[in-house]
């Protein structure tokens, strides 16, 4: 059983009910999403959309074929890790109490990330990079404590 | 020249062809209906919603054009979705037009406002709200398009009042009419790979699917099946594909396949599935599906493909054009079939045949199978049949064959009770001349019974025929085998007396149960003008065989 995360590309034409229904076909054939991005591309009249499947390969060819299928749906592909540049980004707020300021800012120059708010009681870190670098970077914030952190979906290309 | 959306509607429908439209009025669509009583178009008026989307579903069918709705907003709407789901399953052309709040009312729960893209946006091919009357003519255009091009498939075209009140500028001439995607053309290798699969084949079997007649391949499957003497199964869709009276026609397969056809697709060493999507209805365990078999699979959508059966051989493509090119290439390549090559297939197909024909017991109660063969008899097989579902529907798929495509209008997707009888009033508004049969039982039929003012009032002579055991049939069938006989509210008491039913709507009610009386009454039936309720008191627990249990091999077959 080769069930592992996929990353699927998704070209479509940017009408208002296009997300709805690609989001549908994976809930309505019980295929689920791990994470979803979508904005426009260049071209005003196209948005790209980019969902992470868990699934085996079957599946997976299944969902693309059913993708296809759609009449706003133009291009479909699988991002496969080693010929694409996968990015995500998260936020993560953290309280200051005293001492921490020093731990966050030597954390976020060895982790390569940046402090982007800063105020007297908390601060917000941002932090990009693949999916492992980012699992990593919350695991590392979270030893000081994380208050929230705010995830976005995945953006790739070839 | 300047026109409302609702005059745009009407010029764009009869631009595309469109002469019929079934449905009903509603405050949403008062604009529209207005138009409509100005226009040359016909309008059937039903009873219920939900019987002008299977009426349209059942046009489409008979006729091969796309069929047409028009309801209202809100329970409008909703009441067409079990309908639009039935005709999205087996993919049917229809185009559903809904009215709609007015736009800037959408989204704060007005009054009959219901987010009918939202709902159907799982059922249908693809839908459409007009927000502008600007999109309005080039959205309808793109809907009969999308409906009938490719895999067909049901298109709704949400239409808000506004919209339609409103007006834009149109060019005096007719915009010329979407013409369909040219059909998908098959892989040339694909194509020689098949071939030499056929030519090295001991024992082929084609199975033909509801692809094939929306494809229009009949005749090429005929061609291609009697040339190289492969016999041919069908699935429920498939009936009509290849003809029916036919020496190598071996009936449907699967859950209440006959026994031959059974027997074949487990001891085939070539299935050539045509039209064909692998429902779990014919294959019954997929581990033990044609083990023995190589699989050629033509199919125009690519997801019907290796979806839950492997296909050694995938054909994404047209079924006509590919149909027509195998046709071609064993021509080119001057590849006969001699008897003794398949002599030894046809004779075991053969002697299945006789070890296990369908049959039925004949006792002093009505046999529903001889109701049907009955009718076949007395309509010389040249009726347009249409069935609700359950053990109706079985008996009617094993006993009324048809020898050409278009001519069996059965839900086998979705199997939705209720649709045989508007089916069948959309059929005969499509063919006036033809006789048109609903084939029902008691349960099904009362499902949308109130068309028979529809029937009435235009004069459409559907013969309605009652296969009447007072019981939920086929699921009080699984009941006796698999609930110990516990008939959980499958009785149906309070059985309506169809003839009074018949008559309170002005039409003529016919009934007996006694068996030397099913011919002469048929008879009358079909040859009384107007719509006729038959209503035939049949044996209560006669049951449905053969029949495969659910998740069971195809070989695991019960006689009785």
């Amino acid at each position: 059983m080769d069930i592992r995360n996929h990353t699927i590309s998704i070209l479509v034409n940017n009408k208002p009910d296009v997300l709805a229904r690609i989001a549908g076909i994976f809930s309505g054939r019980g295929y689920n999403i791990e994470s979803i991005s979508a904005n426009v591309t260049m071209n005003p009249e196209l948005t790209k959309i980019i969902i992470v499947t868990v699934g085996n390969t079957a599946t997976v060819t299944q969902i693309q074929k059913q993708l296809k299928k759609l009449v706003d749906v133009i291009t479909v592909s699988r991002a496969r890790e080693s010929k694409h540049a996968q990015r995500e980004m998260a936020l993560v707020r953290i309280t200051l109490h005293e001492g921490t300021l020093n731990e966050i800012t030597k954390l976020v120059e060895e982790l390569k990330c940046r402090i982007a708010v800063k105020k007297p009681d908390h601060c917000v870190v941002e932090i990009t990079g693949n999916k492992e670098e980012v699992d990593l970077a919350l695991t590392r914030f979270d030893a000081i404590g994380i208050d929230d952190v705010s995830r976005s979906g995945i953006v790739t290309l070839s | 020249m300047e026109l409302t959306g609702s005059r745009i509607l009407m010029k764009t429908l009869v631009e595309e062809g469109v002469d019929t439209i079934f449905g009903y009025p509603g405050g949403a669509v008062l604009d529209i209906y207005d138009e409509i009583y100005k226009t040359r178009i016909n309008h059937i008026l039903v009873r219920h919603e939900q019987g002008a989307a299977h009426a349209a579903d059942g046009y489409a069918r008979a006729s091969g054009k796309v069929g047409v709705c028009l309801v209202t907003s809100g329970p409008g709407a909703t009441n067409t979705v079990t309908g639009i789901a039935t005709a999205y399953m087996d993919s049917v052309p229809m185009v559903i037009f809904t009215g709609q709040v007015p736009t800037s009312q959408i989204g704060t729960d007005a009054f009959q406002e219901a987010d009918i893209t939202g709902i159907t946006r799982p059922c249908t091919k693809h839908n459409f709200l007009v927000r502008r009357v600007e999109d309005l003519a080039g959205t309808i255009r793109d809907a009969f398009h999308i409906a009938r091009s490719g895999r067909p498939g049901p298109v709704l075209v949400d239409l808000p009042k506004n919209v339609m009140q409103a007006r834009t500028e149109v060019s005096e001439d007719s915009a010329p009419r979407q013409e369909e995607d040219k059909p998908l053309l098959p892989d040339p290798d694909q194509l020689q790979q098949a071939v030499e699969l056929i030519k090295q084949a001991k024992r082929p079997l084609i199975l033909t699917g509801g692809g094939v007649i929306l494809g229009k391949a009949s005749e090429d499957l005929n061609l291609f099946a009697k040339k190289l003497r492969i016999p041919v199964a069908g699935t429920l869709m498939g009936i009509g594909g290849f003809p029916g009276s036919d020496p190598l026609w071996l009936g449907i397969l699967g859950m209440h396949g006959t026994f031959y056809a059974n027997m074949a697709i487990c001891n085939c060493d070539l299935l050539i599935a045509c039209g064909v999507r692998f429902s779990d209805r014919i294959t019954g365990k997929l581990s033990e599906f044609a083990s023995h078999a190589n699989i050629i699979q033509i199919d125009i959508d690519a997801a019907s493909i290796n979806k839950v059966v492997p296909a050694h051989v995938p054909i994404v493509g047209d079924c006509r054009p590919a149909i027509q090119s195998l046709n071609r290439l064993i021509e080119e390549g001057d590849y006969t079939v001699a008897d003794e090559d398949r002599k030894e297939w046809l004779d075991q197909i053969a002697s299945w045949k006789s070890e296990a024909p369908l049959s039925y017991e004949k006792s002093d109660l009505i046999k529903p199978q001889s109701v049907i063969e009955t009718l076949h008899r007395l309509t010389g097989g040249n009726a347009i049949v249409a069935t609700e579902v359950g053990q109706n529907q079985m008996w009617a798929a094993h006993y009324y064959h048809l020898d050409h495509p278009n001519n069996f209008l059965t839900s086998g997707g979705l199997g939705t009770m209720g649709y045989g009888f508007p089916a069948a009033i959309g059929a005969q508004v499509a063919f006036p001349d033809r006789t048109v049969v609903d084939v029902a039982g008691d349960g099904s039929i009362q499902m949308n019974i109130q068309e028979l003012a529809t029937a009435v009032n235009y004069n459409l002579p559907v013969k309605i025929v009652i296969l009447n055991n007072g019981y939920l049939g086929m699921v009080r069938q699984w009941q006796e085998l698999f609930y110990e006989k516990r008939y959980s509210h499958t009785k149906l008491t309070q059985v309506p007396d169809f003839v009074k039913l018949a008559e309170a709507y002005g039409a003529v009610g016919l009934r007996t149960s006694d068996p030397a009386e099913v011919e002469s009454m048929l008879k009358k039936g079909l040859e009384t003008p107007g719509p006729v309720i038959m209503d035939f008191a049949v044996d209560p627990e006669e049951g449905v065989f053969p029949m495969v249990a659910p998740g069971s091999s195809l070989k695991n077959i019960s006689l009785k």
